[in-house]
């Protein structure tokens, strides 16, 4: 975990006083909302449908015991008790009073936390593998390099104002749990030849109106390279991106327009021209961020443990949870264990105060004082003794997190929608219950074994619906709420863009719709087939006779 | 009251801007003017030779490398904002300073704002007509904001990694 120095807090106290004096100004009335709104957004307020939205960054999904409480205690003071956990991994506040926010950042920054760059045309809050630092598959720790470049994005003075948001995805697993596919710049850290450290670098990607998966842009840049080639995309984009048409403002339209081969020449140009070693970290600062993720405290451990074994003999319950949410550690006797904030019924991705506060309290006693928030909008405890499980899962039964069903039909990903987003078009959290519903029953889910649900309740798809492999995007139609469905995408590494099923559907109707397109899962399906690969092999055909016959 | 705000040696100062910005087809009056990159591009040799100080201004758009081997000529260049939100001149001021090595005037025209005023001073601009009719101690307030800085860019603030490696001795 990555503890902030002075220069860090110096920063974050630096960024409060100037929000401070400018809310001041706001309150007083000497400017107004049209003066104040990019101010604010740069700070992470949005001024949503009821209330202002706070949406503070957990940089790269990473949080201790401490970052954790404060977050519940933010939002017990100063909102209604509960939070809601984003695709990005930040952590949204919905019902805030705009004179408390620079209070609200105040207390933030006593932990290292902030809102810095979680809105507004900048290099946002960057994601990573959840797995990282625990994963047995992994060539280097993300993390690292993602700290690296959250302070090179920091402020930065030439990428403040760039023609559209910019989001960075990084993982150094060769299997992709980041989604890199789908944003702007997806990074994935390998070894080249010689066995030195080297991303491979995609740009382009992106949801949207205009889905695209980002293509490889450079096969392997070695490591140290990272922030100086980044200048170099950042510099093409800065310059050429469409700033006159904010539907084709991303980066990704201009790969797109380029050609990928074509944007790659232009990055390498730029930057064969820069100075790297005044961008690029020196050894030493890099050596610097890396001791401090290393995780201290593991014990040795024989790779079973008998305790974990009996309680899954003894409890089918938590043996389901044990199957669903709890997978191995790269140290032996160690599991990370994911929480699911899916509990059918409940909104996806919200955490109450008391929920984030019992989690605080696991991490700390069970898992090296680490959290991770999942961009499936879930918690992980990275670090947790094969022994301890059965003691962490009792203890999230009380709160209502031990519900066994991650990658399951009801672990669904689903935007803020219409309930609280001002752009939205049609809600996504009642479709979203009314499916995990229908799916309540853990024995009916886990006979459907994974699918995949990602509802947006508009185009901006900030509920990835696009790489669903039932994909639900609202829609209006003459003011009502409509549901477009797709099938077979996948942000992972089957990464592929659904298919439109058929035309858009009434809210009452999805649930049902689903369930239909599972019972033709069900009887379709060859041995070891998931939901998506018996899609892949029958195509749309059988799915949408089952969704739209009765209709006809 | 002098609408342009330079910035020197980390103060800033009201001063009169003694360029006349000329448009296209305007005649050039004596003393020294600012033109646009393609009337400089026509004109500049001619103008300079009438023995006044030449600047050019740069369109957001417009390709700042095609000035690249006249800077030694050009007293200023000025980059246009036509909007806050449009951050195109960043670059230009940047590789204007830091692969041109320009040390001329970089000038910020068109939407300029406060808020904009630290970014400006770290990619480079020393010069600065404001569209908000802030003044000079305003300007200087801004970019003292903040006391540390992540990156290296046009300015000369040493970036936090730099900073710590000073403070830790490093053992070889």
């Amino acid at each position: 975990m990555y503890l902030y120095d002075d220069i860090d807090q110096a920063m974050l106290a630096d960024r409060v006083a100037e929000f401070r004096a400018q809310c001041a100004r706001r309150l007083a009335g000497e400017i107004t909302e049209e003066q104040f709104k990019p101010v604010r957004l740069m700070n992470g307020l949005y001024l949503q449908l009821h209330a202002y939205m706070l949406r503070v960054a957990i940089p790269y999904g990473t949080l201790d015991s401490a970052k954790l409480r404060k977050l519940a205690h933010v939002a017990r003071t100063y909102d209604r008790g509960y939070g809601h956990f984003t695709t990005r991994t930040n952590l949204q506040l919905h019902w805030i009073k705009l004179k408390d926010a620079p209070d609200i950042l105040d207390d933030l920054a006593t932990v290292g936390l902030h809102a810095i760059q979680t809105s507004g045309n900048c290099i946002r809050n960057l994601t990573a593998d959840p797995h990282a630092g625990a994963t047995a598959d992994e060539v280097d720790d993300p993390r690292i390099w993602a700290e690296a470049v959250r302070q090179w994005s920091t402020f930065h003075p030439e990428f403040s104002f760039l023609p559209r948001k910019f989001k960075i995805a990084v993982t150094g697993a060769p299997v992709d749990r980041a989604a890199i596919r789908i944003y702007d710049i997806g990074l994935r850290l390998g070894r080249d030849a010689a066995g030195a450290l080297a991303f491979e670098v995609r740009a382009g990607g992106g949801l949207g109106r205009t889905p695209y998966l980002g293509p490889v842009i450079r096969r392997e840049l070695p490591a140290r390279h990272l922030l100086s080639y980044l200048q170099a995309i950042l510099r093409v984009f800065n310059r050429h991106g469409r700033r006159d048409n904010l539907w084709k403002a991303r980066i990704k339209v201009l790969v797109a327009n380029l050609g990928a081969e074509e944007f790659a020449r232009q990055v390498e140009e730029e930057w064969d021209k820069t100075d790297k070693a005044a961008v690029d970290l020196p050894d030493t600062e890099l050596a610097r961020i890396r001791g401090q993720f290393q995780s201290r405290g593991f014990q040795t451990l024989p790779a079973r443990s008998a305790a974990f074994d009996a309680a899954r003999a003894a409890d089918p319950a938590f043996a389901r949870f044990a199957r669903r949410n709890v997978l191995p550690h790269k140290v032996a006797g160690h599991a990370l264990v994911n929480i699911s904030l899916k509990a059918p019924g409940e909104t996806p991705g919200d955490a109450s105060s008391e929920q984030m506060d019992v989690v605080a309290d696991l991490a700390e006693r069970y898992s090296l004082d680490e959290v991770r928030v999942t961009y499936e909008q879930n918690l992980l405890l990275p670090h947790v003794k094969l022994d301890d499980v059965p003691a962490v899962w009792a203890e999230l039964s009380q709160v209502g997190l031990a519900t066994a069903n991650i990658g399951l039909v009801s672990d669904i990903i689903a935007c803020p929608g219409l309930d609280y987003c001002a752009l939205a078009n049609a809600r996504a959290i009642p479709i979203a219950q009314a499916i995990a519903r229908r799916f309540a029953e853990p024995e009916t889910a886990e006979r459907v074994g994974e699918l995949k649900i990602k509802i947006s309740g508009c185009i901006n798809a900030c509920g990835h619906h696009h790489v669903g492999h039932i994909g639900i995007l609202g829609v209006d139609k003459k003011g009502e709420e409509f549901y477009q469905l797709s099938l077979g995408g996948s942000g992972e590494d089957d990464a592929s863009l659904g298919q439109i099923l058929g035309p858009a559907l009434s809210a009452d109707r999805v649930a049902p719709a689903v369930d239909q397109m599972v019972d033709v899962y069900l009887a379709e399906r060859r041995e070891g087939e998931r939901f998506i690969d018996t899609f892949r092999r029958t195509g749309l055909a059988p799915f949408k006779e089952a969704v739209y016959a009765e209709a006809d | 009251m002098p609408k342009l705000i330079r910035w020197r040696n980390g103060r800033a100062t009201a001063t009169d801007d003694r360029f006349t910005l000329l448009a296209d087809d305007e005649a050039a009056p004596a003393g020294d003017v600012i033109v646009s990159l393609a009337r400089f591009h026509a004109e500049g040799e001619r103008l300079r030779g009438e023995g006044r100080a030449v600047g050019v201004r740069v369109a957001a758009g417009e390709a700042i490398e095609s000035l690249a081997y006249d800077l030694p000529e050009i007293a200023v260049v000025a980059l246009e904002f036509p909007k806050f939100k449009d951050g195109r001149a960043y670059s230009a001021a940047r590789l204007l300073r830091e692969r041109f090595g320009f040390a001329g005037e970089v000038r910020a025209v068109g939407d300029v704002l406060l808020e904009q005023a630290p970014f400006m001073i770290r990619c480079g601009f020393d010069a600065f007509e404001p569209a908000d009719g802030t003044r000079p101690d305003q300007w200087a307030a801004a970019a003292r904001r903040y006391r540390h800085v992540y990156q290296r860019a046009a300015d000369n603030r040493q970036p936090a990694f730099a900073l710590r490696r000073a403070m830790v001795p490093v053992a070889s």
